[in-house]
């Protein structure tokens, strides 16, 4: 089972507590806005994505098993996956 | 400027009443599936969606959820360099008004709406008269913003609050308008179902509005070569495509670029909203895209931080690269760096439409790019901006 990490864009407000607890999948952009790593997310990286979930103060951060994010996925990229452009500004 | 073959067409009745409608279309036979009549049609979305299968879906999620779906036709052209749906809105009310209870019937919706921008209320209000549908068809008068035709921002003006966009998750097929399965279709759209459901051909012809030497709403027929429905001729140095989220083409590759979705894919453009504009070869392609992006910053809905902080940077670095003089060392890479931060960042796509124009721009006015480095331009017009940009309001 690979969860995906998703950000409400409309809902983020850029505290950055996600970044700080989830650094090895969220980095934060010049402006304090997360970047996520794309793909899904490492097993491994369960526990303390949970724990970052649940202490976004704008609740904007969401774990979506991998079943709903079957059904939602739609022809748009969802919102918050790095594109390898931004990756590429991610990297730098 | 060469006037496209058509026959009667979406604008060809050449007067907005019942009578002239009824005179060139006939009526709409009362029966026949509108899915099936959709066949062959796509939306004038980013991703060109079939009508049917979107129709289908609303049907089916109402379905399913067990509960009638709404019905909202699409007129809010946000877009300043379009004029194609208004002007459809204006001559041809009657074919959209058709649609609209046919589609309704379709998908299972006991709500219909017609959404377009205020100054065309009056028109519309005088054809659902004419028609005794004053009491079976709202109309929604639209803010005069860029965003206002976006999908979930239009589902939002429904429902009287702000006009903002909401996100796409859930889609407004499966929850829309006060959470039910909503169907918006642009208005172009639906008028092209009103001629197909009667039998008319419909599907191979687009509405365009062409900025040249004049402005004008045409309907030209997909995959036409875009030089014979826009006239591209020495006077033109570069074209853009589909409008303010769309892509500046190069004169030369423009005006063989073939009129349609793959034709116009293969040169990285779109159709988009319908905009044709061939840019006078004595402007400056990089002041005319700086204000553009100007406006576009300034229409973000606000909502989203990567879009808030990163299109007024944008705008801000196309600005000066507008000017004659070197740029600070490093601002185009800043501006490819700041652009990727917004891309699939957003709850709509305003930041990723807005940064494939910039892109397009820096790429096609390149020659613009070095002359301006080494401080001149080589336009020649101080004329106000050939493309036009309202009044910036926030």
């Amino acid at each position: 089972m690979s969860d995906r990490l998703r950000v409400d864009p409309i809902g983020c407000q850029g505290h950055g507590v996600c970044a700080e607890l989830l650094p090895e999948a969220i980095a934060l952009d010049e402006g304090g806005y997360p970047l996520l790593a794309a793909g899904a997310l490492p097993d491994d990286l369960r526990r303390p994505a949970r724990r970052a979930v649940a202490a976004c103060p704008a609740r904007a951060l969401h774990l979506d098993r991998a079943a709903d994010s079957g059904r939602s996925a739609g022809r748009q990229t969802p919102p918050g996956v790095l594109t390898g452009n931004a990756q590429g500004g991610l990297a730098q | 400027m060469s006037a496209p073959p058509i026959t009667r067409g979406l604008l060809g009745t050449g007067h907005p009443s019942l009578g002239a409608h009824l005179a060139a279309h006939g009526p709409l036979p009362t029966h026949g599936d509108p899915v099936l009549a959709a066949a062959g049609l796509t939306g004038r979305g980013g991703a060109g969606f079939p009508t049917a299968r979107k129709l289908a879906s609303v049907r089916d999620a109402a379905r399913a959820a067990r509960t009638p779906a709404v019905v909202v036709g699409n007129g809010g052209e946000g877009e300043p360099a379009a004029a194609k749906d208004a002007t459809l809105l204006a001559r041809s009310p009657h074919l959209v008004l058709d649609v609209l209870a046919l589609a309704a019937r379709a998908v299972g919706a006991d709500t219909v709406v017609l959404a377009a921008g205020h100054h065309q209320l009056a028109g519309l209000d005088r054809a659902l008269a004419e028609r005794g549908d004053r009491g079976r068809v709202r109309l929604v008068g639209l803010a005069d913003r860029f965003l206002a035709g976006e999908e979930t921002a239009l589902v939002a003006a429904v429902e009287g609050g702000p006009p903002l966009p909401r996100g796409k998750n859930p889609p407004v097929w499966q929850r829309g308008v006060q959470g039910r399965p909503t169907l918006v279709q642009n208005v172009e759209t639906l008028a092209r179902l009103a001629l197909l459901a009667r039998g008319e051909s419909a599907a191979g012809h687009t509405l365009v509005t062409r900025h040249g030497h004049t402005v004008d709403v045409a309907e030209v027929p997909l995959g036409a070569r875009l030089g014979d429905v826009l006239t591209v001729d020495a006077g033109v140095q570069a074209v853009l495509v589909g409008g303010y989220h769309g892509s500046w083409l190069p004169a030369h590759v423009a005006a063989g670029a073939t009129l349609d979705r793959d034709g116009l894919a293969v040169h990285g453009a779109a159709l988009g909203a319908g905009v044709l504009a061939a840019l006078p070869a004595d402007r400056c392609g990089l002041r005319e895209s700086a204000t553009v992006v100007g406006y576009l910053a300034a229409q973000s809905a606000g909502q989203c931080g990567p879009c808030l902080n990163g299109l007024p940077r944008i705008a801000a670095a196309l600005d000066r690269l507008a000017r004659p003089g070197p740029p600070p060392a490093g601002l185009l890479d800043d501006v490819a760096r700041w652009s990727g931060l917004v891309v699939g960042r957003g709850a709509c796509s305003h930041p990723d439409g807005s940064v494939r124009f910039v892109a397009s721009a820096l790429r096609v006015f390149a020659p613009e790019l070095a002359a301006h480095a080494a401080g001149w331009c080589t336009a020649s017009s101080s004329a106000r901006p050939f493309l036009p940009v309202p009044a910036v309001t926030r």
